[in-house]
């Protein structure tokens, strides 16, 4: 009998780095040595802590080991899994203290999480119905079908979990009203279509926990009387949709989906419908046409889907994490959900922390908790020891957040209130070296070519809004434009049809707000403080430190780089192309993004 | 009331019905909202973002299209952040869309236009923009199909055309395309129209609020404020579409839907595209008598009648009235089909008339008028916009009746079964539920299997056949006991799982249309085929009520009419008797003539005995039986043994280059009068154009002549003969010009001055009282395939031309889409004969031969061929059987036996293009 569980992160993130590799290796290892029937080795979903993978984790102690490749495995066998002897090097080293720490939960990325949504992910082989059971799945099914259908709306409302995909809506009251909706055919649809840039806690649900999903599909398909649900995922998550589909499979075998489930007299199906990619699908009823096999473009409410949704049905549309987090109110009760968080916002989000951060990875945290407390205990602060400059929230539709309003507790009201939103959880941390007008830019560049273009606020506006920024950043800005900015994206929100339209300014609009001198500086200045603006940016060398090594000359692709050896090189801003190879080429931080003296004044 | 609630609007208070929208209920305060995206009969789109409001408690404004009113709701529509939202949109558009309203065809007719004035946003007051000009080669011009242009740079992407070819039409050619900034509306892969499938119906354009799309034969001929519109009804089909005929300088440049009750805006492509054959320079425009050296030379009005009226009477003198023989005409007013009947019943004496309803509908008006009472389609276009279950039996709707087809798609789309039986896969089989693929000729058995089906599972409607039918009996036994699906499917060819499944959808829903057309009636079985479907339709108590019933799909502008006015040999006008004393009499009196008792003859009947010498002279008005009849050499031998034929017509025909004189006639944009549709309804039309050179509108010609016949006549004007009419013919009793043009036309029957008409028949009891069964057996069509003629052909429509062809053929858009005749050949035959697709083909039957393209598809029958008969070279009509329905005398051009002589080896570096398969012949 096996006594010892190794648990194999089998994210994307970590499948992509190798774990599968590594767990083939350990078998073959564990095999060749005769010791493989002590071992049960299990590949798990994401543990969120992606920057860190491969991840290996060994229980019953246990213990954390990171960015283990194939190769280390003969050592790992040898040294700890035989000879109990801590592999050192593979152990997670704090970046503040140096440090390495042994304990996975005693590690600070995990340390102040309250892990209750992602409690399987990493822990269970998503792909083992089993394993869930075994952890209490199903059970909050079980007790929804045993009550009457109100009473199940009654405890999500009471405990005070709101929509998860960003909006924040509540979601017992939406049960409620399409509970209330009149039709004999109902349906249920979880939005998997997640499309923010640097999103991820929804594909990593439904990798490391699909059943919890299905069960809290299945609590509301009772609670509102539907009998058929969809899962609408992009195609872009294979992984997730083939976890899904397996997780699917074995609930319908065990027969917590498909006719009269578990005795009850209630019956559901489920299907997986694979979205082809737009950004625009994420929003519901452009979803729902997609479902219905038109082009995903939204369109008025009323009537909301509780109403009028798929094929005229009422639909309750709720987000993966909303669905993810039924189970759990089930299990214990919408009172004891609600202990945890703020008054507004009740139970925890999760986070996909991005960006120029130390512990890149998933993070689930109470509500309530300060913006402050994600970014430097968990995530584990600026990466490369540069400063925090703001951190942007809810993806395209969201907003920064200014270093001056990072004890900012996270929770719905109060992003809002800071020009953010909480969005489906992206975070995306922004150092030094980020320019807030070419983020924006960023943005929406995205927002613009992902805008379906029904609306001409939103098809146009944007346009005008990207174009206005591309001035900006190239140098070529009025300082009307910042103004101009400000009033096209206040009426390209008021006016346009659907969220992606009312929420795709924010970012500019936060960037202005929190970083106006910033955006004068690029018009009036011709100047970008952040040395991110390639147009308004020089590569120079610093004469005292240049030791005249050649190294940047050999690396410039387009010979703007003159000088002998052991003498100060010179780069010529006009034949640069701002490629930034000899800055990182260079030894001595000799080259630096700055201005270039003018013709004339440079010194030989 | 709870139904009704109660709003404010700027103010007003307002009470609407429930389920209105904020805009809806705007407009019945008084208040206008702009509106970009938004237009009848499409659902709400909330895009345009023009009609945002603001509303009392609601969080950010609302679009007032889409929006719901709600009782105690307080709406405001002039607020300073709507109006700034409206300039907004305004700006935004304008600063992508081309400033050129100086050459733009839509000027004066655009949304964009009148609004830009309205809230005075120039296009280039964007702060700090600068317009985006598009380089000369950059402009998104499409103008590459024959009936209009796509220029996508005008385009404001409000979806209304997309909304109209998918909700409306039905066809899905056009969505949206791209996101961003570069969505567009476009064909899927941006093919050309031509090559998506689009029927160029340009009820797009029709709604288009800018100029993006605008028809191509009228650019530059002028705009909205230069020409002058002239409301009348389309030439071409039953449907009787409202179409305004755009006249500038006395010409006709162009033609627009307009939003009659038959056709609520619709059109298709002929009434839109197709009236530039008006200004033909074949058009005839002077009288022509044959010489004595056989050609023909121009005359006067005076030497032409002259001639006609002295030869007649001597034709008369010689052998009687009824030597003289009549062709009225389903595409002249009902006013000159009234005056062509009672001269020749008064002035020449002879029951002799009749007109093409015999060789598409008389087993209509017989069978119909043996179950129920009365001939004629029961209920009302739109009415099938509502029906639960629709069955379309040999009618290929989307092309022959294009915009029922529309009516039939919004049906469909709110969720009626859809079953249709054709043998051919056409456009609306491929949008049933359930297609049953029959053999041709074999309609009885289909039906009486359907109902074999109703009868054994008790699923007849009791109640109904107790109370309003009789011999029930006898019919339902005899399906019960002959004609099980099973033993059916050896008939027809249709699986029986398919025919029950059929049955049960009809018989279960609550409401259940029948429509059908020429795929009933033209056979030597048509009356039974008619029958049968009366059987089928009471059986299941689909009489007599809103969007149900027998809908006999009328093919000609007015086939409905000419038929009322009694162009038929046995009829007075209404449909009252010759053979009754009582309705005779009345005429007598009215006419100051004795009118004779003897039998009239039959088209088809006429043309016999035109060859055996018992008919010497024919008139025919506006008919071309060289191309429409069947066995078209027979029907030559018996026009050329003519004493004397007289052809009246617009264009010289085939038919007019037998005839010894030809009198020149107007069209129907250069006459007024009346055309009755096929749901009954009578509505005028209106002169728009005079007529070319010195011709004439047939009811004046009529009149000449009959001054010359001895019975001198003189009317002012067709309103005159209306009246006459309606004092005449109950059924049309309350129906005048002065009533019509104030009104939506009115629906037969309308019995006096203060009767609104009638849109479904048969209300509270059938026009002979009770409806009755018909116990029918099947019998085989005429003429059956054998080893010398192996394969059945069958004829009909295509979309984009009309009947002979003598006007669309003229018409250059819907010539250059199908500009000749085809065969279409499934494919496994094609390739066991040695036939490709494109291929030149000999088809035989007993009666000639014609050489034809072959049109090779998957989707027809093995065994089966279909054949338009518009084309007069290679015509269908050579190969047709004559062999007629005993009791309609209706031809059996629906069935015949043909052999196929491929006259090109095939050969696999042969590449065939086929032409311009859209409009579902060949698709």
């Amino acid at each position: 009998m096996a006594n010892r569980r190794i648990v194999l992160c089998a994210g994307t993130g970590c499948v992509s780095s190798g774990s599968l590799e590594v767990r083939d290796a350990l078998v073959r290892e564990l095999t060749k040595r005769n010791i493989a029937d002590q071992f049960e080795v299990v590949t798990s979903g994401c543990h969120g802590f992606c920057e860190q993978g491969p991840l290996v984790i060994v229980h019953p102690e246990d213990i954390l080991y990171c960015r283990v490749q194939a190769g280390d495995i003969p050592e790992l066998v040898e040294e700890y899994l035989i000879g109990g002897r801590i592999v050192e090097r593979l152990l997670y080293r704090d970046p503040v203290t140096g440090k390495s720490v042994s304990d996975h939960m005693k590690i600070g990325f995990y340390a102040k999480q309250m892990r209750n949504v992602l409690r399987n992910c990493g822990v269970i082989d998503p792909e083992n119905i089993q394993e869930y059971v075994a952890r209490q799945g199903y059970a909050g099914l079980r007790k929804g079908l045993a009550m009457d259908r109100m009473a199940v709306i009654d405890e999500v409302k009471r405990s005070g979990l709101r929509g998860r995909g960003g909006a924040g809506f509540p979601t017992g009251l939406k049960w409620e009203f399409t509970f209330k909706a009149k039709g004999d055919k109902k349906y249920i649809v979880c939005n998997a279509d997640e499309g923010d840039p640097g999103a991820f806690m929804d594909r990593s649900v439904l990798e490391g926990d699909p059943h919890a999903v299905v069960e809290g599909m299945l609590v509301a398909g009772y609670a509102i009387g539907a009998d058929e649900g969809y899962v609408y995922v992009r195609a872009e998550y294979p992984l997730a949709i083939k976890r899904l589909r397996v997780a699917i499979d074995q609930a319908v075998q065990y027969g917590y989906l498909g006719r009269n489930i578990l005795g009850s007299g209630f019956s559901f199906t489920l299907k997986i419908k694979e979205g082809a990619g737009a950004f625009v699908c994420g929003e519901e009823t452009a979803l729902l046409a997609s479902i219905m096999g038109e082009r995903g473009m939204p369109r008025p409410r009323p009537p909301f889907p509780a109403n009028a949704g798929l094929w005229g049905k009422p639909t309750c549309l709720n987000n993966v994490e909303t669905f993810a987090n039924i189970p759990l109110i089930m299990r214990q009760g919408g009172d004891e959900y609600a202990k945890i968080g703020t008054p507004r916002s009740k139970g925890t989000k999760v986070f996909a922390l991005t960006g120029k951060i130390n512990n890149t990875g998933l993070a689930e945290v109470p509500m309530g908790i300060t913006m402050r407390e994600i970014i430097f205990d968990i995530g584990g602060g600026i990466k490369d020891g540069k400063a925090f400059k703001a951190v942007q929230i809810g993806g395209p539709s969201g907003g920064c957040i200014p270093e001056s309003l990072l004890d900012t507790p996270v929770d719905y009201d109060s992003l809002i209130k800071a020009g953010a939103m909480m969005g489906s959880g992206g975070l995306v941390v922004l150092d030094e070296n980020t320019c807030m007008v070419d983020l924006a830019r960023f943005f929406m560049d995205f927002v613009q070519s992902e805008s379906c273009g029904k609306c001409p606020p939103c098809r146009v506006g944007t346009k005008l809004m990207l174009e206005t920024l591309e001035r900006i950043c190239a140098g070529e800005g009025t300082l009307g434009d910042i103004d101009w900015l400000v009033e096209l994206g206040t009426k390209v929100k008021a006016f346009s049809l659907c969220g992606l339209g009312q929420t795709a300014p924010n970012p500019v609009l936060t960037a202005i707000r929190y970083f106006r001198e910033e955006y004068e500086a690029h018009v009036r200045d011709k100047t970008c403080p952040a040395g991110a603006c390639t147009a308004l940016v020089d590569f120079v060398v610093v004469p005292e430190k240049c030791k005249g090594c050649t190294r940047c000359i050999k690396v410039c692709p387009v010979s703007a780089i003159t000088g002998k050896v052991k003498e100060v090189h010179h780069i010529d801003p006009a034949v640069c192309i701002r490629c930034g190879a000899c800055l990182e080429t260079c030894r001595f931080d000799a080259i630096i993004r700055g201005k270039a003296a003018k013709v004339g004044e440079v010194a030989s | 009331m709870a139904d009704q609630i109660r709003l404010r609007v700027d103010g007003h208070d307002v009470v609407v019905p429930a389920g209105e929208t904020i805009l809806a209920a705007a407009e019945a305060a008084g208040v206008s909202i702009p509106t970009l995206c938004h237009a009848p009969m499409l659902r709400p789109s909330g895009a345009c973002r023009m009609c945002l409001v603001e509303v009392e408690g609601a969080r950010g404004l609302l679009t007032a299209c889409s929006t719901p009113a709600s009782d105690g709701m307080v709406v405001r529509t002039r607020t300073d952040q709507v109006v700034e939202a409206r300039r907004t949109v305004l700006e935004l558009l304008l600063t992508e869309h081309p400033l050129d309203c100086l050459t733009c065809e839509k000027t004066g007719d655009c949304r964009l236009q009148d609004y830009a004035y309205e809230y005075g946003v120039t296009g280039r007051d964007v702060a700090g923009q600068s317009r985006k000009e598009r380089a000369p080669g950059e402009a998104m011009l499409d103008d590459s199909n024959p009936f209009f242009i796509r220029d996508l740079e005008k385009c404001i992407l409000c979806g209304r055309c997309v909304r109209m070819c998918h909700e409306v039409m039905g066809y899905g050619a056009v969505d949206f395309v791209s996101r961003g900034a570069s969505t567009k509306v476009t064909t899927a892969f941006d093919v050309p129209l031509q090559e998506s499938p689009c029927v160029f119906c340009g009820n797009c354009l029709t709604i288009c609020p800018t100029g993006a799309l605008h028809p191509k034969a009228s650019r530059g001929k002028g705009r909205v404020f230069q020409y002058e519109k002239v409301r009348t009804i389309c030439t071409y089909c039953g449907v009787g579409c409202s179409i305004d005929l755009h006249v500038r300088e006395g010409r006709v440049i162009g033609a627009s839907a307009a939003p009659g009750p038959a056709n609520r805006g619709l059109v298709c492509v002929k009434g839109h595209f197709g009236h530039d054959w008006l200004h033909s320079p074949d058009r005839l425009t002077t009288p022509l008598i044959r010489g004595e050296d056989g050609t023909f030379r121009r005359a006067g009005w005076d030497e032409a009648l002259d001639l006609v009226a002295a030869r007649l009477e001597e034709i008369k003198g010689k052998g009687g009235p009824d030597a003289i023989g009549g062709l009225a005409s389903a595409k002249c007013t009902n006013e000159e089909n009234y005056l062509f009947q009672r001269m020749m019943r008064a002035a020449i004496g002879t029951n002799n008339v009749d007109h093409c309803a015999r060789l598409c509908h008389a087993s209509t008006v017989a069978g119909l008028a043996a179950s129920f009472g009365s001939g004629a389609m029961t209920n009302s276009n739109w009415e099938f916009e509502h029906s639960e279950a629709i069955f379309i039996i040999g009618s290929n709707t989307t092309e022959t009746h294009p915009v029922i087809g529309a009516v039939v798609e919004r049906g469909r789309q709110a969720g009626a079964t859809l079953i249709v039986a054709d043998p051919r896969e056409t456009e609306m089989a491929r949008r049933a539920d359930i297609h049953l693929q029959h053999i041709p000729g074999t309609d009885v058995a289909l039906l009486n299997a359907m109902m074999h089906v109703i009868v054994t599972e008790e699923l007849d409607d009791r109640e109904f056949i107790a109370q309003r039918t009789e011999g029930y009996a006898e019919a339902a036994a005899l399906v019960a006991k002959e004609y099980s699906p099973q033993r059916t499917e050896q008939i027809t060819g249709v699986p029986a799982d398919k025919i029950v499944a059929a049955a049960r959808a009809f018989a279960t829903a609550g409401r259940g249309a029948i429509l059908y057309s020429m795929g009933i009636t033209q056979h030597t079985t048509g009356v039974d085929n008619v029958r049968s479907i009366a059987n089928l339709a009471m059986m299941t108590g689909n009489v007599g009520r809103y969007a149900t019933g027998v809908n006999p799909l009328r093919g000609q502008s007015n086939v409905q009419g000419a038929c009322d006015m009694a162009c038929l040999p046995g009829n007075l006008p209404g449909y009252q008797l010759v053979a009754d004393a009582a309705h005779r009499g009345k005429f007598e009196k009215a006419w100051g003539v004795e009118l004779s008792t003897r039998p009239g003859l039959t088209l088809t009947e006429m043309v016999n005995a035109a060859a055996d010498g018992k008919i010497r002279a024919m008139y025919i008005m506006g008919e071309n039986p060289m191309v429409s009849d069947p066995d078209l050499n027979h029907v030559r031998e018996a026009l050329e043994s003519l004493d004397f034929l007289v052809v009246q017509d617009i264009f010289l025909t085939e038919t007019a280059l037998l005839a010894d004189v030809v009198l020149p006639a107007a069209a129907y944009a250069e006459k007024d009068g009346t055309f009755t549709n096929t749901e009954r309804r009578v509505q005028l039309i209106r002169q728009a154009v005079r007529p070319p050179g010195e011709s004439r509108a047939d009811w004046r010609i009529i009149s000449d002549l009959l001054g010359r016949l001895g019975h001198p006549l003189s009317y002012s004007s067709p309103a005159e003969i209306m009246d006459e009419i309606a004092g005449l013919t109950p059924i049309y009793g309350g129906i005048s010009h002065e009533r019509l043009a104030s009104g939506e036309g009115l629906q037969w029957p309308c019995t006096d001055r203060n009767h609104p008409g009638t849109p479904f028949l048969h209300g509270e009891r059938f026009s002979r009282g009770r409806g009755q069964f018909a116990a029918i057996h099947y019998r085989p069509a005429a003429e059956q395939t054998d080893g010398e003629y192996p394969v059945i052909l069958t004829t009909g429509r295509i979309l984009y031309h009309f009947h002979t062809g003598t006007m669309t053929r003229r018409a250059a858009g819907l010539h250059a889409t199908v500009p000749e005749g085809f065969i279409e050949v499934n494919d496994q035959d094609a390739a066991e004969m040695g036939l490709a697709d494109g291929l030149k083909v000999r088809v035989v039957s007993r009666r000639g031969s014609i050489v034809t393209a072959a049109r090779v598809l998957r989707t027809l029958r093995r065994g089966v061929t279909f054949m338009p008969f518009h084309f007069a070279e290679g015509a269908a009509n050579i190969l047709t059987n004559a062999a007629l329905d005993p009791i309609a005398k209706i031809p059996e051009l629906k069935v015949c036996a043909v052999r196929l002589e491929p006259l090109a080896p095939p050969g696999p570096a042969i590449a065939v293009n086929a032409g311009h398969t859209h409009g579902g012949e060949g698709r």
